[in-house]
């Protein structure tokens, strides 16, 4: 089966400053594929590239099967894309700013308003529907914004940060809205910097920098993490940390209310034997964890270390 | 996936949002009534170059019936308005530096004599001259034909050329002024409605999700000037309504030719307008830039100077502009009774030019974000 995206060398200048730096993925038909990264890391921008917003410096992008920038025309009826930055028509009610997507998409018709009401209901939006889409809250804008960008049953969801500034329980709802598009057939590719959302993809590629530094489902990227993490609890945790801190074995270090995360090399396989004696002055208590999505990113993205998983 | 849509529909969806804003923005649909009808009236009451009643000071150093008869006869004239009465030149000239009026008339003791003598003027009138317009019209006094006794002779002083006023015989500014006006609004309002129209889309983060839809250029050109296309026709009918109302504009013939001059003007400006926006950044810009158009259209159109009188170089960029096309079509039209086959070429070229902007435009505009 082909897939959906493919991007090989992909390459964005602007001036001296490189956004996204050779990157290669290819993203399978029906999956959420994450995108993890820091802020600035370029995922907005390799994203817009993949849509045609944006013209590569370098390197070929393919979606569904057409090639970018020369075909962006065709494969935008098939394509749903949802900003970053809210970017509905704020003056335009819940209801016109549908209309209005749903005609220059080619929903046009008898069809079109059964398709709004439908996806009004579904998204929630029905009672807002003659609301100004400025006046609505942060999580009814996201779900105007996604209720639009699939008006027109895109194949492909390219959502940057579909989820900033929405509180827990709308963002869990989002997500089952995802897997049912997915489920559905879509393909949805997904930027975000929230470790529970990245843990939910079916496959993660993490940016640094404008690199990819990792790639592989979460579960994948968990195993292989070249590290192993540990907890420790003790009453002097702020000393320990500065202890740590200092040594090349130690990695990262994360507080986390009363105890230490340590995040140490897993090189030479002594690392809880040397964890003990390293902490033998202090009345510390050392548990050995499973490693998260969180421990891969920081690892991932910390720019001391090259490649680390993978 | 579904199945592709005539043009026509996105073209309809484009110009339904934008009357939506429209209605939404009070500023500008503000502005679409009261920029006619603030200018017109500003414009149609203040700017009056038939120079009546020029504040005037008289010393006469003559004082008796002839000199009387000569202040009496100028002021009849109604062009200078005695307001004082001084003893010496040397006071006319203070008063006219002060600024306290704007001309003195000097009758020397001997102007009689001079009169009957008729070698020498008899009199003479002091102008402000830093004012050319009222300096010219007060000029003209020089000419003027006393005969002292109040008499009139058959004279041997014909005019050698007789004029005769065609059109607007009794010399009113605001017939001359109006139709101007007419293009300035337009040029004004819809050169700025449209500047900001692309811009604005740019400014609140609409356009990276309107490019990344199928809307093709030419659509969203299309769709974007056609609701002003209507705000403009409704300009000129506030325009025209206002100039009968209220300066008795004769709109000579058929309103029809002055609806299709207007038109076409109209689609000339808004193409322009589309141009500057996808030529700028901010709002801001926009505006400056639509600023920058219309300074040179007011200045070198024919609207405050005459066409003909201007330098050679001036008249080629006036040619440029539209509106310059526009006052020499719509004045035939309105005052003359032209028709409108006599003014092919002015109509020729305003078509032209808007056809050639909505292409630079759609040309210029990049479905991308760089």
């Amino acid at each position: 089966m082909n897939p959906v995206i493919e991007v090989r060398g992909l390459t964005k200048r602007f001036g001296s400053f490189t956004a996204v730096d050779q990157v290669d993925m290819t993203i399978p038909k029906q999956q959420v594929y994450g995108f993890l990264g820091p802020n600035g890391s370029g995922k907005t921008t390799a994203i817009r590239m993949m849509c045609g917003l944006l013209t590569p410096t370098a390197g070929q992008i393919e979606v569904l099967g057409m090639r970018i920038p020369e075909q962006t025309e065709q494969i935008r009826r098939q394509v749903g894309y949802m900003t970053q930055k809210f970017s509905m028509y704020g003056d335009l009610t819940v209801l016109q700013n549908m209309q209005f997507m749903a005609r220059i998409m080619g929903v046009y018709g008898r069809g079109m308003g059964r398709r709004i009401s439908e996806l009004l209901v579904r998204f929630k939006l029905d009672s807002f529907a003659s609301r100004a889409a400025g006046s609505l809250s942060g999580g009814q804008k996201r779900r105007l914004a996604l209720a639009a960008a699939v008006i027109h049953e895109p194949k492909l969801l390219l959502l940057d940060e579909p989820t900033s500034e929405v509180d827990p329980n709308t963002r869990r709802e989002f997500w089952d809205e995802l897997f049912l598009m997915c489920e559905a057939g879509a393909t949805i590719l997904v930027t975000t910097h929230l470790m529970d959302e990245a843990e939910r993809c079916h496959h993660l590629a993490i940016l640094n920098e404008g690199k990819k530094v990792a790639d592989g489902s979460p579960q994948e990227l968990k195993t292989d993490l070249a590290a192993e993490i540990f907890q420790i609890n003790g009453p002097d945790i702020s000393t320990i940390r500065d202890h740590l801190h200092s040594m090349v074995e130690v990695l990262a270090t994360a507080r986390s209310g009363i105890s230490l995360r340590v995040i140490l090399r897993n090189d030479g396989l002594r690392a809880p034997g040397w964890l003990e004696m390293t902490l033998q002055a202090y009345d510390a208590e050392i548990t050995r964890v499973a490693p998260s999505i969180e421990d891969v990113f920081v690892m991932a993205t910390q720019n001391n270390i090259d490649k680390v998983v993978g | 996936m579904y199945s592709p849509v005539p043009s026509f529909v996105r073209i309809a969806a484009v110009c339904s949002k934008e009357m939506i804003h429209l209605v939404h923005d009070r500023l500008t649909f503000g502005m679409v009534v009261m920029i006619p009808l603030f200018q017109l009236i500003l414009f149609g009451y203040t700017i009056n170059t038939d120079v009546r009643n020029v504040p005037a000071a008289v010393a006469d150093n003559l004082n008796n019936s002839f000199s009387r008869q000569l202040t009496m006869d100028l002021q009849a004239t109604q062009v200078v308005d005695f307001v004082q009465v001084v003893d010496t030149p040397q006071q006319l000239e203070a008063l006219i530096q002060q600024g306290s009026v704007s001309a003195g008339l000097y009758i020397p003791r001997d102007a009689e004599e001079r009169y009957y003598t008729g070698d020498r003027s008899i009199a003479q009138l002091l102008v402000d001259g830093s004012d050319t317009t009222l300096g010219g019209a007060v000029r003209q006094l020089s000419r003027f034909p006393f005969l002292p006794g109040g008499t009139i002779s058959n004279s041997e002083r014909v005019d050698q050329i007789s004029v005769r006023l065609l059109y607007n015989p009794e010399r009113r500014s605001a017939l001359f002024t109006v139709p101007g006006l007419l293009g300035v609004i337009l040029t004004m309002t819809m050169i700025m409605f449209t500047s900001i129209a692309i811009v604005r889309e740019r400014e609140r983060g609409n356009m990276e999700l309107l490019i990344t839809t199928p809307v093709r250029n030419l659509e969203l050109m299309v769709g974007k000037i056609t609701p002003y296309v209507g705000i403009g026709l409704v300009q000129v009918s506030v325009i025209l309504f206002l100039g009968v109302a209220l300066f008795d504009i004769p709109v000579m013939g058929n309103i029809f030719p002055v609806y299709t001059v207007c038109l076409v003007f109209i689609l000339a400006n808004l193409t322009l307008g589309l141009m500057i926006s996808t030529l700028v950044r901010n709002q801001l810009a926009a505006m400056q830039m639509s600023f920058f158009i219309l300074l040179p259209s007011i200045l070198l159109s024919g609207f405050m100077f005459p066409f003909v009188a201007m330098p050679k170089i001036a008249q080629y960029i006036a040619e440029i502009l539209p509106l310059t096309h526009f006052l020499r079509v719509i004045r035939g039209v309105m005052l003359r009774g032209e028709p409108l086959t006599g003014l092919v070429g002015d109509l020729s070229y305003l078509l032209v030019f808007s056809l050639v902007f909505l292409v630079i435009s759609t040309l210029r505009f990049s479905k991308r974000l760089e």
